[in-house]
C-alpha cells in the first residue's frame, strides 16, 4: 500500500512548482520556517491547517505578491518550471499573468462584469474585440457563472451576489490563461450551493491547470485534494496524496487536526 | 413574588427618579449647549450673505457685470476686474493641479514610510499655515524681482498656485490612500504594473475627492488678496490684460481698494463688488459638493 503510493508519487506528473527551504518573516516575526515542497502539474493540491500557519504567506510568495508588502525576510527558492523567480531580474509582471491569485474575499474591480474580467488582457495590452469577446466567454463559461451573468455582463460587479462575485474573481483570473490558479479559501463567504459550483469548476479547471487552494475547512480539503500539506506555526508538517493525509495521517499533529482534536 | 417570574420593569421614575431626571436634564442641557455653538456657527455666515446681497444687489446689473470702470471706479461696472480674477483661477489651476495631484501621487503611492517623506509632509501641514501675505511677500521676491516677470498675471498666479498647493496636495493623497489597498493588490494580481494600477482603478476612484480638493484650493485662491497684492493687481486699469506679462484688476484686490483707498466712492458699488466676488466663490463651492455628492452616489465600495 504505502509502497504503491511511493511510487505513485514519483510517477506522478511533471512538477510545476518546486519550493526549496523557503522560510520568511514579517518584520522578524517567522512566518514561514524550512518548507520543502513540490506542487504537481494538473492536479489539485492544497495548502491546510490553523490560521497562521503560513499557508496564505506561502501562497502569495509563488505570484511574488508579497513584494507589496515592506518589512520582510526571504531566504530559499522558488522555481516555476525549473526557474528560480526570485532571480534579480526575473519579469514579475510577466508571472503574475502565469500565476493567477483569487482571494479570501471576493474583491471585483469598480466597474461592469465586462470590465472585470477583461482588466488582466487588456492591461497585457490586448486589443481585438473578438479575441477579448471570446476570452469573456471561455472565462466566465470556466468559472461556472456564463448562465448567470450572460445577460448582465455590463451591469457592475457589484451588484452580483456574494458567490457570483467570487467566480467572476476566478473568471478574472482565468482570463488570462494562467498557468497556475492560487486560491486563498476562495469559498469562505459562499453558501454551499455556490461552493459546490466553484469546486465543480475546479476539477474541471485542473485538467489544464495547476491549482493550489487554501480551503476554509478540512471537509472541503478532503473533496478537493489530489494532495494535501499541512502547515503548523510555519512549518510543513506533512506533505501526502490527499487520500492518505485524511485517512491514514502519519504525523501525531496532523491527525489531531484532521480527527478535530484543534483548530 | 416567585424567581422564575420576570420582574416587572420598573418604570423611570420608580427607579431612582432624582437621579434619572438629572441625567434627562444633563442631557437636555448638552443639546442646548451643541445647537447654541452650531448657531453661533451658522448666524453670522447668513448675516455676511445677507446683509451683502441685500445692499449690493441693486448696484449688479448687466452694465455693472460687463462695463469698464469710469470716473476713478465710482461709476461703470467692475468688468476687468472679474476677468482678471478668472484668469488668475486658471493660471493658478494650471499650475497648481499638475503639481498638486502628481505630488500627491508620489505621497500615497509610491514614497515609502521615512523620515525623509515624513519630512515633505510635516512640510506642506505647515505650509498651509503660513500667513497668505507672507506667500505674497515670496512670490514679489521670486518671480516679480528675481524671475523678472514682473507684475503680472503669470507672477500672480504661481504666487497663489503656491499658497495653494499644501491643500490640493493634502485632500488629494486623503482621497488616493482611502482607496482600499484590495484594489491595488488585485490589479497587481492581473498582471498590472504599479502604474497600471494607479491609472486604471486608483486614480478613477480618489477622482471625486481630488477635485473637491482642487476646488477648495482654487477657491481660496480667488478670494485672496495679499498674495496679489505685490505680485500682479493693478490698482486702477480700465482695460483687459494682453498678454500673461501684463497686470490685471481682481474683485479681492479691487474690493480692497475701493472700500479703503478711494474716498467718495459710493457704497452701493462697494456691496456690489462684494456679491459678485461671494457669487463667484460661492458658485465654485456648490459645484465642488454637487461633483462630491454624484460620485459618490455611483462609488462601489
Amino acid at each position: 500500500m504505502y509502497e504503491s503510493t511511493n511510487s505513485e508519487r514519483t510517477n506522478m506528473a511533471e512538477i510545476k512548482i518546486r519550493i526549496e527551504d523557503v522560510s520568511y518573516s514579517y518584520d522578524d516575526k517567522p512566518a514561514l520556517r524550512n518548507v520543502t515542497l513540490d506542487v504537481p502539474a494538473n492536479a489539485i493540491t492544497v495548502f491546510f491547517g490553523p490560521a497562521a500557519g503560513g499557508k496564505t504567506t506561502l501562497l502569495r510568495l509563488i505570484n511574488r505578491l508579497n513584494d507589496l508588502v515592506e518589512g520582510t525576510q526571504m531566504s530559499g527558492r522558488i522555481l516555476l518550471d525549473g526557474q528560480d523567480i526570485y532571480t534579480p531580474g526575473f519579469d514579475v509582471i510577466n508571472l503574475r499573468r502565469r500565476v493567477g491569485m483569487v482571494f479570501a474575499l471576493p474583491l471585483p474591480l469598480p466597474g461592469t462584469v465586462r470590465e472585470n474580467v477583461l482588466y488582466g488582457p487588456k492591461l497585457a495590452g490586448l486589443r481585438d474585440p473578438t479575441r477579448l469577446e471570446e476570452i469573456l466567454v471561455r472565462s466566465l463559461t470556466q468559472a461556472a457563472l456564463w448562465d448567470e451573468v450572460k445577460d448582465r455582463l455590463d451591469d457592475p460587479a457589484s451588484a452580483l451576489s456574494g458567490g457570483q462575485q467570487q467566480r467572476l474573481c476566478i473568471a478574472r483570473s482565468l482570463a488570462l490563461e494562467p498557468e497556475v490558479l492560487l486560491l486563498d479559501e476562495p469559498t469562505s463567504g459562499l453558501d454551499p450551493i455556490s461552493t459546490g459550483k466553484v469546486e465543480a469548476s475546479l476539477f474541471e479547471l485542473k485538467q489544464n491547470y495547476t491549482i493550489i487552494i487554501i480551503p476554509h475547512s478540512i471537509q472541503q480539503a478532503a473533496r478537493v485534494a489530489d494532495y494535501a500539506a499541512f502547515f503548523l506555526m510555519g512549518e510543513l508538517i506533512e506533505y501526502r496524496p490527499g487520500k492518505e493525509i485524511f485517512t491514514t495521517p502519519r504525523d501525531r499533529r496532523t491527525e489531531d487536526y484532521v480527527t478535530g482534536r484543534f483548530g | 413574588m416567585s424567581r422564575q417570574q420576570p420582574p416587572p420593569q420598573p418604570s423611570p421614575a420608580r427607579r431612582g427618579g432624582s437621579y434619572l431626571m438629572s441625567r434627562y436634564l444633563i442631557q437636555r442641557l448638552g443639546f442646548a449647549l451643541l445647537t447654541l455653538a452650531a448657531l453661533v456657527v451658522v448666524v453670522p455666515i447668513l448675516l455676511v450673505i445677507g446683509v451683502i446681497v441685500v445692499r449690493g444687489i441693486g448696484a449688479v446689473n448687466w452694465e455693472f457685470l460687463t462695463a469698464m470702470p469710469r470716473e476713478g471706479m465710482k461709476a461703470g461696472g467692475i468688468f476687468p476686474a472679474i476677468v482678471g480674477t478668472l484668469l488668475l483661477t486658471l493660471g493658478t489651476a494650471l499650475a497648481a493641479i499638475p503639481i498638486g495631484v502628481g505630488g500627491a501621487i508620489y505621497l500615497s503611492e509610491y514614497a515609502r514610510d521615512t523620515w525623509l517623506t515624513r519630512a515633505i509632509r510635516l512640510a506642506i501641514i505647515n505650509l498651509a499655515g503660513i500667513p497668505s501675505v507672507v506667500y505674497g511677500l515670496f512670490g514679489f521676491g521670486l518671480f516679480v524681482l528675481f524671475l523678472q516677470f514682473g507684475t503680472s498675471i503669470l507672477a500672480g498666479s504661481l504666487t497663489l498656485a503656491i499658497m495653494t498647493l499644501p491643500i490640493i496636495i493634502s485632500t488629494a493623497e486623503e482621497a488616493l490612500r482611502a482607496v482600499p489597498t484590495e484594489f491595488r493588490t488585485v490589479s497587481a494580481s492581473l498582471g498590472g504594473t504599479h502604474w497600471q494600477g494607479i491609472c486604471n482603478i486608483v486614480l478613477p476612484q480618489a477622482l471625486p475627492g481630488i477635485i473637491t480638493g482642487v476646488i477648495l484650493g482654487l477657491l481660496r485662491a480667488a478670494g485672496e488678496t495679499a498674495p496679489i497684492l505685490f505680485t500682479v493687481a493693478a490698482f486702477y486699469l480700465p482695460r483687459l490684460p494682453q498678454s500673461p506679462f501684463d497686470q490685471t484688476m481682481a474683485l479681492p484686490y479691487h474690493l480692497y481698494v475701493i472700500s479703503t483707498q478711494v474716498p467718495g466712492m459710493p457704497v452701493k458699488i462697494q456691496y456690489g463688488t462684494a456679491v459678485v466676488l461671494l457669487a463667484l466663490v460661492l458658485s465654485m463651492n456648490v459645484i465642488a459638493t454637487a461633483i462630491r455628492s454624484y460620485f459618490r452616489r455611483r462609488r462601489q465600495w
